[in-house]
């Protein structure tokens, strides 16, 4: 196919300032308001980084790897709403954002991530450090540019950054060829966007909210499944409005946990494959489930065919694509969440609407007390420290208004989901849908140089901080005061759980028994740390990590047999997860399984009594 | 996702961006998304900045409706119009290359004739005939031709438009 025509040509009467294509990215940039950008320069990108040179505006954060400078673009992008930037150079640069870049796709982060690209007359010819990058990044990006004329930058930069914060955000990549950086253009940066082929729908449809109304006032089981789209959209408060009035239980998804205060009595924290016992019957034994900002991820749905086998589903996105992927919904709702959440408030005290819950949350209440989640205290019985008890105890000690937590992924990302408490959105960073070890550390970095005000800290494992160990320098230099508690389980912990239970206890290449010392490691970076190894040398650690000046870690020993309950099978209903048993032994799993069966006929015991009972009412 | 039962055949019109890399993008979403292309054509339309694909694949209802909506996510893509049920008309261009001793020569242009066919070409031993249809006129001549040997076919791909 060829060139498009032109739509904004470089305009000398207009008045634009005379200046080279790198010197118009920054220029662009400023316009844009963008303060921070995370990179890392290489031979096609010292054009960019010499006109960077000059800005004042702009304050560049070196990397040490082009993955870490994306997760913590990334992290800044999370942690503030604003869109993280990122420069790097061709090829190997460029190919090292790829990691990066999926996760933020994945988890519908905006991002702006500009590469440096050989000339234009050597593209295609296998050139030094020339690597395709639109070509290698098209399935994650929300959309690319290769820049082919200088005259179209400016447009360019305004439509990626419209494009990376507006309707579902997403990560855009702009791919600058040398020449392009190098010739002149008169710079004006435009006011509007002009995109036809660009409108995300906002406003939801009105029929369709009164049709959500009239489900809610006849459900008499009715559940919230708040996803990461509510944080996207800024939507809590209107989420919590809703879920007060009509007076429903309200699970969360991994990337959803802060959307609502853990505080709130009618919040069941997060479902699916490690969620509470308490959310997962909740959800399936639910007559109408309104899904917000969600996506019925397998994590969360278990096997699909028997997610919410009772309810009617109303399902509110803006992505109209998310809708009836995974599960079909009767009352499908486009737009954006806040305005949709309140539209249904209104509609429903149009309607004076009077919930019907009582009964429901008195049974979810039973199967909260009977079921909690396992909090050991700080030892296991077997002496070692629990993980459980360690991140109870910090979430004790941490500010929920003033506090960001990141994670790495793995076993210490379930353990930290499940007992780190958030009153907040934005104050729980992790990559869900991808599930990128080595994010933790980065995103904490820049999540830190977005919020210098709040306390940051990446709970880590063994293994996934090895994957991005090398931004602790990062944290050093940029004064990112970061803090690390390291469960160390010298153990790919995740997999070896897998192994314990699926594949006989053969630990198939999970076992990291020459761990680095990592302490030695922090200090090599010029940060502070400490190790722990028993029980009752835990709280005066945590009191020395949160209240540490600069980076620091804290290495937490812990036994690679301590596994994350509850936990469902892959594949497996909702309501089939594996108890919340005691650690360690296979035995004790056995047992779990059968006192969850046993759940399983109370709590299809209790949906027979209560469907028996509504029909008693009906007549 | 393609493999459900209620699977059948199915003609796209994406109108896009006329730019580089868009073939790509759209192609490529098709694919990875888990479904089969039987035909694609690409061409300029009346309006030089933009370029349409037809896509002709077999699926079921709730996979292409996915598949449409994700589509639409591409910022290239304008417009999508779904042909199947529009009983739309179907036209692809298609050029076999025929054995043809002197012997079976008159037969085979006469095969031609009764398709509305044109013989493009002729050899020594071989006719290249060019033929213009729909599914079934194609898969018509391409029977009957079948029998004198084919050496080579090359087909357009299906494009297609609405009625009226």
């Amino acid at each position: 196919m060829g060139k498009a025509g032109k739509t904004v040509q470089s305009d000398e009467a207009a008045g634009g300032q005379l200046m080279s294509g790198a010197q118009a990215i920054v220029a662009a940039l400023e316009a844009e308001g963008v303060e921070l950008i995370f990179g890392y320069p290489g031979g096609q990108a010292l054009q960019i980084y010499d006109a960077l040179y000059d800005s004042q505006q702009i304050r560049h954060i070196l990397a040490r790897h082009e993955q870490g400078a994306v997760h913590e673009a990334d992290g800044y992008a999370r942690a503030s709403g604003r869109t993280g930037v990122v420069v790097v150079t061709s090829g190997p640069g460029a190919t090292n954002t790829v990691t990066g870049i999926a996760t933020a796709y994945m988890d519908s982060v905006p991002l702006v991530v500009i590469c440096g690209q050989v000339s234009s007359s050597v593209i295609g010819t296998d050139a030094f450090q020339e690597s395709d990058i639109t070509g290698i990044t098209m399935p994650i990006v929300k959309h690319s540019y290769l820049l082919q004329d200088v005259a179209d930058l400016p447009r360019t930069l305004r439509e990626a950054f419209y494009l990376a914060n507006s309707g579902r955000p997403g990560p855009v990549l702009i791919d600058v060829p040398s020449d392009i950086a190098a010739a002149e253009l008169h710079f004006t940066y435009p006011d509007e966007v002009n995109m036809p082929s660009y409108k995300p729908t906002l406003k939801g449809n009105p029929r369709q909210i009164r049709q959500a109304a009239s489900m809610i006032t006849d459900a008499t089981r009715p559940l919230i499944y708040a996803g990461g789209g509510i944080i996207a959209s800024g939507a809590s408060p209107e989420l919590a409005e809703l879920a007060e009035l009509i007076q429903a239980p309200v699970v969360t998804t991994l990337l959803g946990k802060g959307a609502y205060p853990a505080s709130s009595p009618l919040n069941l924290g997060m479902f699916g494959m490690h969620g509470s016992k308490y959310a997962n019957y909740a959800v399936s034994a639910a007559d109408l489930v309104i899904a917000v900002g969600a996506r019925f991820s397998d994590r969360d749905t278990g096997r699909l065919a028997s997610f919410a086998r009772e309810a009617n589903v109303v399902h509110i996105d803006i992505d109209p694509a998310e809708i009836g992927k995974n599960r079909a919904s009767e009352v499908p709702i486009v737009g954006d969440a806040k305005g949709i959440l309140a539209a249904l408030s209104e509609q429903l005290r149009k309607l004076a609407h009077t919930p019907r819950t009582a009964d429901w949350l008195a049974q979810i209440a039973i199967w909260q007390a009977d079921h909690p989640f396992y909090h050991p205290g700080l030892a296991t019985p077997t002496g070692s420290i629990a993980p459980e008890g360690v991140l109870d105890r910090l979430s004790e000690l941490l500010d929920p208004a003033a506090s960001i937590v990141t994670t790495e992924v793995g076993q210490h990302q379930m353990w930290a989901a499940q007992h780190i408490q958030r009153e907040l959105p934005r104050s729980f960073l992790t990559s869900g849908g991808l599930g990128t070890m080595g994010y933790g550390l980065p995103a904490a970095i820049g999540a830190k140089l977005a919020c210098p005000d709040k306390l940051v800290l990446c709970v880590a494992g063994d293994g996934s901080l090895q994957m991005n160990s090398q931004e602790m320098a990062t944290a050093a230099v940029s004064g990112a005061d970061v803090k690390v508690l390291l469960l160390n389980n010298s153990a790919l912990g995740m997999v070896h759980q897998w192994q314990q239970l699926f594949y006989d206890k053969r630990y198939s290449a999970s076992l990291l028994e020459d761990n680095p010392n990592f302490v030695k490691l922090a200090e090599a970076y010029s940060w502070t740390a400490q190790r722990v190894t028993q029980p009752e040398d835990v709280e005066a650690a945590l009191q020395w990590l949160l209240a540490s000046e600069g980076p620091a870690l804290l290495e937490v020993r812990i036994d690679c047999d301590e596994d994350v309950f509850p936990m469902l099978a892959p594949g497996s209903p909702l309501d089939a997860v594996i108890g919340a048993v005691n650690i360690g032994a296979l035995d004790d799993m056995i047992d779990g399984k059968d006192w969850c069966e046993q759940d399983d006929r109370q709590a299809s015991a209790w949906m027979l009594a209560h469907r028996a009972a509504a029909k008693e009412e009906a007549k | 996702m393609s493999a459900d039962t209620n699977s059948q055949r199915r003609i796209l019109s994406i109108l896009v961006a006329n730019r580089s890399g868009v073939l790509s993008r759209v192609s490529g979403l098709i694919s990875r998304r888990g479904f089969n292309i039987e035909s694609l054509s690409v061409g300029p339309t009346e309006d030089a900045t933009l370029s349409r694909i037809t896509v002709i694949m077999v699926t079921s209802d709730t996979a292409f409706e996915q598949l449409t909506k994700q589509l639409h996510k591409l910022i290239d893509v304008h417009k999508i119009v779904d042909l199947t049920d529009e009983n739309a008309i179907e036209r692809e261009l298609v050029l076999i290359k025929v054995n043809a001793p002197a012997e079976q020569r008159s037969e085979i242009i006469e095969i031609a004739n009764i398709f509305r066919a044109k013989v493009v070409d002729v050899g020594k031993a071989a006719l290249t005939i060019e033929v213009t249809g729909d599914e079934a006129k194609i898969k018509g001549i391409e029977d009957l031709l079948r029998g004198f040997g084919i050496k080579e076919t090359i087909r357009t791909g299906v494009i297609a438009i609405s009625r009226g």
